[in-house]
């Protein structure tokens, strides 16, 4: 049974918030019974955009996750919810009930990732239903991935297993995977927004001027143990990804040639550009 | 009896028939014949034969021959002139030949006459079916957004939903670019940028205006009070009282004042659409009128146009260069794209929506080996987006960066020397400079470190890595050009330092060029649609592009203003309230004429008594706008009248207020990013070129009415109705300028309405056009498909060389040679900008240099404000409080020094004025630099306009009015020193411009004098 996922590619999105926007202007004034209530005009943001600024300027980067309900196949919402208010459809999608759902506001704490929104004026838990009213009516994908310029966000319709595989093969995180939730909506890159680098920039000075430093070799040590090796850019930058913040002590070994080696202790806690390292 | 007269008997008949037929068949055509009681006749002078129409209480009765007391007649001079011009299809240059040649007239009271000629005319329109039914009840109907074309789904009359164009099994297949072993072809869907998605809101925002209104506190036959607009509240009012009191003002300033004493005033932008856009519906009326411009600074192009072309011409497109085949060759050849003061991921270049990210994000693709790098004082969504290294100068500096980078090419040889030999001239004296060999000065990336606070290092390293590849410099949001760092107080140093380094590369060779690939799509530019710029029925040969082509090709009656007073966009508010002003043309025609200074008050005209403004967007477009919240007090405005679609900005400071809706309540056509004019094939930012028929999607809300509606009902009262709308109606106008366009070859009307849209097959491969700059490299005749510079301007043989005097690349401009100018000498040298870190106790007072790109979220005033989806964007708004800010980024260090913390609200302020804003601290800025998006739609003064703080996110209040140089009118207000400190919740801050003591000199922000 084919069900319906969706793949969001980190590295892709631009903050342009067309998701978050088409979101509003399919929801927002509208009803669609069985389906949603109108969605506040402000307030809600049922696709939300999280990011993380990463690094020191001038050496950072920006990653963008766009979040939304998950679908979870073993959704929390669901237990929480009492008169059978939250449904799980055959196709994998979650369904809040506007009209049985009406006062039952626990359902706002009950979901781990913050995406049940109160409805004040209605006094109804929303969420964001997968636009399960045009799926129904035969769309072959929801609002925001019709609007992401970028293909970010795509939804796709597949058997668990394949899907299983396709999320074993490309990397695909889930976000919390640890509370078990069995979320359907799945991650390209979110190493960008979870993991933190180290970088820095080598410099030599030769009769007065400063340049920078091409080639040299870089190691990346933790507990006396190589984590990685990189050669330095024409700009002299090296970086180091993917790595735990907090993950405490590392040593950087530099070796270029006609330089004494250089070794750098830093202590991590979060993307940290090390600046111009003079060798 | 004659053939010709019986044919004229005969279709008075069936004119009858059809009118009769009409109203049985349409309400809305029956509703039609109501309005008016009264008696038209039709004659033939010659033969004195005819019908005549009698209109009572919606009935018609029709007779034969001469109505002995007829209130209107339709007169031809004989019976043939007439069958020739009542048979369908109507043939347009017929109908105005007669006109010109007074073989065809009207007599009577102009409202009568104009609503005949009209319901004739929509007898013939009102069966017309829009949209495609689709299930639900709902149908679907096509528009534009400054943002791209959507799909709108109505049912019941509300429009549920707006969404990109997704192409069906009908349309054609798009293009496919090999390049390096693979293929690259765009999905086969529309984009929509932030601001188009976000539509909706702004159709049904709280803040639309329903009704006239009238300032309560003005009397045109008494007080007019204009020290209180700003201030005063409003009145609802009717049409009639609304439009007869516009009438009356412009009858009375012409006969009071005498002319020019009617100023008109509009955007840079408008709702999408050929007819209602300002260069069409608003041209024609002003015209009509006879009205004192406001003419335009070259916005979005200032460097280019006032520095550029002096060193490549250009000048049909104030100064950016042609871009023909740029994303085939980049693909295939470039190595490197050097992004400078370019964020087009932020800009979506001009209404090209996310097309151009689509082709970017091939960047990403390893296996092309296309670096990027990006040189911005921001951290840019394009830079977030495309990974690179970040240069990070300080703002109005990146000119001695780019000096330095040129110093190490010659320096190490690792510029194209055979290149410059043949294709350049003066490359000796701007070397000379750059060695320092004129002022001492070598211009090392050292010296640049110093006024950039870019490392010296890495600059080097920039030019050593560009020296040895194939790149493409991409300046501004265009990549050849347009906003970035041309609009700030170097900008015009900029833009030239940017040819220089091309010019050195060997630009046109494989590889090398300009661009990233926002413009220079592989699309069939030989399809024939107008663009906006070229006047749709404006009439205007003198303003719009009108006469290249469109005036041909849809025979309309020419417009000319009588007026040649003209006011210089900048010094408004200095015209206005001080009675003087001095500008600088922007004029495409040639280098030369920008060099022809014009004044205000022209000789014999009156100066401006009245203004009609259109849109309220100028308080936070323009500079240091608390100039204009002076100008609208001043008692020399007798009378303001706005018309605007929201209340917002300057729809404030109006006397009377007139109502206008969207595009998306009355009908229209258009190209999306169909320019025309100095933005030729525009559509070379898209990867489909998309033609929409604009249907209404929903009747005009409240009573708000198209423009086209309004013009022509002040025109009734002007008894210039006829002439304004040549008898037709707004579909007829638009129907005029689909068989005017090629696409009645490729599609019929009636499917064209239904559709509501076509897009033009891509073009052959073999078939593309030519890549730019080649023919140049190449030393071959231009080849690629513009008709541009003026065959006068060639200094050789036509079509070789460039638009310069010597045809060559000149870093040397003899331009600037025959013009003496010394803030603009013949080559570019570096002068640090007149605001910024070299203003000694200005900069100690002020230390903060504040950036004001354009939003990534709004179109200018466009989806900001009232009350819209995108307050939602975190960083675009932010919600304190129960008040929507506008985000300001900060470095975080200065941020920590000021005790700033995320989104507390703070006070950004100069002597200019004082806005408060919610603080973002982050990475994205170096130390000393601030960002806030310009063009907030909201101006919410929290006290007396002028002298209080401002809650709306207006920066321009902030900004320096002052041109970059003192030879030109050019906005340098991309820029501006600032302090900003935690907000104390104080409302009161009195403006300079309102300031009854000045302060010194040295002290003093922006201090210059407009006219000398």
């Amino acid at each position: 049974m084919k069900k319906w996922n969706m793949i969001i590619d980190v590295a892709e999105c631009t903050n342009c918030n067309l998701c978050t926007l088409a979101a509003m202007d399919e929801y927002v004034g509208n009803e669609f019974p069985g389906y949603a209530a109108p969605m506040p005009k402000h307030g809600h943001q049922w696709i939300k955009i999280l990011q993380k600024e990463r690094g020191q300027m001038p050496m950072i980067d920006i990653a963008y996750v766009p979040t939304m309900c998950n679908h979870c196949d073993d959704a929390p919402c669901i237990k929480a919810a009492t008169n059978g208010a939250i449904v799980k459809r055959d196709d994998g999608i979650v369904l809040i009930d506007p009209v049985k759902a009406r006062g039952q506001k626990q359902l706002v704490d009950a979901c781990p990732y913050g995406h049940i929104w109160w409805n004040e004026e209605l006094g109804v838990p929303q969420a964001w239903p997968f636009d399960a009213h045009l799926i129904d009516q035969g769309w072959d994908k929801t609002r925001g991935a019709l609007s992401c310029p970028t293909g970010a966000m795509k939804t796709v319709k597949l058997d668990d297993d394949e899907m299983a595989r396709l999320a074993r093969e490309e990397n695909l995180d889930v976000i919390k995977p640890e509370i078990n939730a069995r979320p359907r909506v799945y991650y390209k890159n979110l190493w960008r927004y979870t993991t933190c680098f180290l970088g820095g920039s080598l410099s030599v000075e030769r009769g007065g001027i400063i340049d920078c430093v091409e080639g040299a070799r870089v190691r990346l040590l933790k507990d006396g143990a190589t984590v990685a090796e990189i050669l330095s850019d024409n700009y002299g930058d090296f970086k180091f990804d993917k790595l735990e913040p907090g993950s405490g002590r590392y040593s950087i070994e530099i070796s270029a040639a006609g330089r004494a080696p250089k070794t750098v202790a830093v202590d991590l806690h979060d993307s940290l550009n090390l600046g111009e390292i003079r060798l | 009896m004659k053939i010709a007269t019986r044919k004229f008997s005969i279709i008075l008949f069936g004119l009858s028939l059809l009118l009769k037929w009409k109203a049985i068949r349409h309400p809305v055509f029956r509703a039609r014949l109501k309005e008016r009681n009264f008696v038209a006749q039709i004659l033939a002078r010659d033969e004195e034969i005819g019908r005549w129409f009698a209109f009572r209480d919606g009935k018609l009765v029709t007779g034969v021959g001469y109505h002995a007391n007829p209130d209107i007649k339709l007169l031809f001079k004989n019976a043939a002139i007439g069958a020739k011009l009542l048979t369908p299809p109507i043939n347009w240059l017929n109908q105005i030949n007669a006109q010109k040649d007074f073989t065809l007239g009207v007599d009577g009271p102009e409202d009568l006459t104009n609503w005949f000629a009209q319901t004739v005319m929509m007898a013939q329109t009102v069966g017309w079916k829009f949209g495609t039914k689709m299930p639900d009840g709902i149908t679907r109907y096509c528009n534009m957004t400054n943002g791209g074309p959507v799909f709108i789904d109505v049912k019941d009359g509300k429009i549920v939903r707006m969404t990109p164009i997704e192409f069906d099994a009908k349309d054609p297949q798009p293009w496919t670019i090999k390049a390096r072993g693979m293929s690259f072809t765009p999905p086969r869907k529309t984009t929509l940028a932030p601001h188009g998605q976000n539509a909706k809101s702004i159709i049904y925002s709280p803040d639309r205006l329903l009704h006239p209104m009238k300032r309560v506190d003005f009397d045109s036959n008494g007080d007019r009070n204009p020290q209180n607009r700003g201030k005063s509240g409003y009145v609802r009012i009717s049409w009639d009282e609304a439009l007869d009191l516009v009438a009356d003002e412009i009858k009375r300033c012409k006969r009071d004042h005498g002319p020019g004493a009617i100023a008109t005033s509009h955007g840079s932008h408008h709702t999408w659409g050929n007819i209602g856009y300002y260069l069409s519906a608003l041209y024609r009326f002003a015209n009509a009128i006879g009205m004192t411009r406001v003419h335009h600074n070259p916005d979005s192009w200032e460097g280019w146009y006032w520095g550029a072309v002096h060193h490549w011409g250009y000048t049909l497109r104030v100064g950016q260069s042609e871009t023909y085949g740029t994303v085939e060759d980049c693909l295939q050849n470039c190595d490197m794209i050097v992004f400078w003061a370019a964020d087009p991921e932020s800009t979506s270049g001009s209404y090209g929506a996310q097309e151009g990210t689509v082709r970017r994000q091939w960047l990403k693709n390893p296996k092309l080996g296309i670096k990027v790098v990006h040189v911005d004082p921001y951290y840019n969504a394009s830079a977030q987006f495309l990974p690179g290294k970040w240069f990070a100068p300080r703002p109005t500096t990146s000119v001695a960066m780019a000096m330095a980078i040129a110093y190490v090419w010659i320096k190490e040889g690792l510029y194209d020397k055979g290149y410059v030999a043949i294709h350049t001239v003066g490359f000796d004296t701007w070397k000379a400079y750059l060695l320092g060999d004129e002022d001492g000065i070598p211009k090392t990336p050292e010296w640049q470190e110093a006024e950039t606070g870019v490392p010296a290092k890495d600059v080097r390293a920039l030019a050593r890595e560009w020296g040895k590849k194939r790149v493409y410099l991409a300046p501004g949001g265009w990549g050849n050009g347009h906003g970035g760092a041309c609009r700030n107080q170097t900008g015009i140093q900029w833009a030239r330092v940017m040819v220089c380094l091309a010019s050195m590369q060997g630009l046109g060779k494989p590889g090398i060029n300009l661009g990233h690939l926002q413009w220079g799509s592989p699309l069939d530019f030989n399809f024939y649609f107008p663009g906006y710029a070229d006047g749709g029925m404006s009439g205007d040969l003198e303003n719009t592009s009108m006469p290249v082509e469109l005036y041909q090709r849809m025979p309309q009656l020419p417009t000319m203003n009588s007026s040649f007073q003209r006011i210089p966009r900048i010094w408004m508010p200095e015209a206005i309230a001080d009675g003087k002003a001095e500008g600088w043309p922007w004029v495409g025609k040639s280098i030369e004429h920008q060099f022809a200074k014009f004044s205000y008050p022209a000789p014999g005209h009156s100066p401006v008594k009245m203004l009609y403004k259109y849109g309220g967007s100028m308080l936070s477009t323009m500079n240091n706008t608390n100039r204009h919240v002076r100008m609208y007090q001043s008692p020399n405005l007798e009378f303001v009248v706005n018309q605007s679609i929201w209340f917002e900005g300057e729809a404030k400071f109006a006397d009377l207020i007139l109502p206008a809706c969207t595009n998306f309540e009355r009908v229209d056509i258009c190209e999306w990013a169909g320019l025309g004019g100095y933005g030729h094939h525009g559509q070379q930012q898209l990867n489909h070129r998309v033609i929409v028929f604009q249907a209404p999607a929903i009747a005009p809300l409240g009573e708000s009415k198209s423009d086209y509606w309004i013009f022509n009902e002040i025109c009734k009262r002007l008894g210039l109705a006829n002439y304004f709308s040549e008898g037709v109606n707004e579909i007829d106008w638009v129907k005029r300028h689909f068989d005017a366009s090629d696409l009645p070859q490729v599609i019929s009307w009636k499917r064209f309405m239904k559709r509501g849209y076509y897009v033009v097959p891509a073009e052959k491969e073999h078939l593309r056009a030519p890549v730019s700059f080649r023919w140049f490299w190449e030393n071959r005749k231009k080849d690629v498909p513009e008709a541009q510079p003026l065959p006068s301007d060639y200094h050789g043989e036509y079509l070789k060389g460039l638009q310069t005097q010597s045809g060559k690349l000149e870093f040397e401009c003899n331009s600037l040679k025959r013009f003496k100018d010394p803030e603009r000498p013949p080559i570019v040298k570096y002068e640090p900008s007149w605001e910024g870190p070299h203003s000694g106790a200005l900069y100690r007072k002020y230390p903060l240099q504040l950036l004001t790109p354009h939003s990534k979220y709004s179109y200018h005033t466009q989806g900001d404000g009232k009350d819209s989806f995108l307050l939602n964007i975190e960083d675009h708004r932010v919600n304190v409080g129960g008040w929507y800010y506008l985000v300001l980024r900060l470095n975080e260090e200065d941020a920590k020094e000021r005790g700033i913390r995320k989104h507390d609200l703070v006070k950004i302020y100069n002597d200019r004025g004082a806005v408060i804003c919610a603080a973002l601290p982050t990475q994205r800025l170096p130390r000393g630099v601030c960002h806030g998006y310009e063009s907030s739609a909201i101006y919410d003064p929290m006290g007396e306009p002028g002298k209080s703080v401002d809650r709306g996110g207006c920066l321009n209040l902030l900004t320096p009015h002052r041109t970059q140089t003192r030879n030109t009118h050019s906005l340098a207000g991309s820029q501006a020193l600032v302090q900003i400190e935690p907000w104390d919740g104080k409302t009161e801050h009195i403006s300079e411009v309102f300031a009854e003591t000045k302060l010194p000199s040295e002290l003093r922000i922006g201090d210059v004098v407009p006219a000398q």
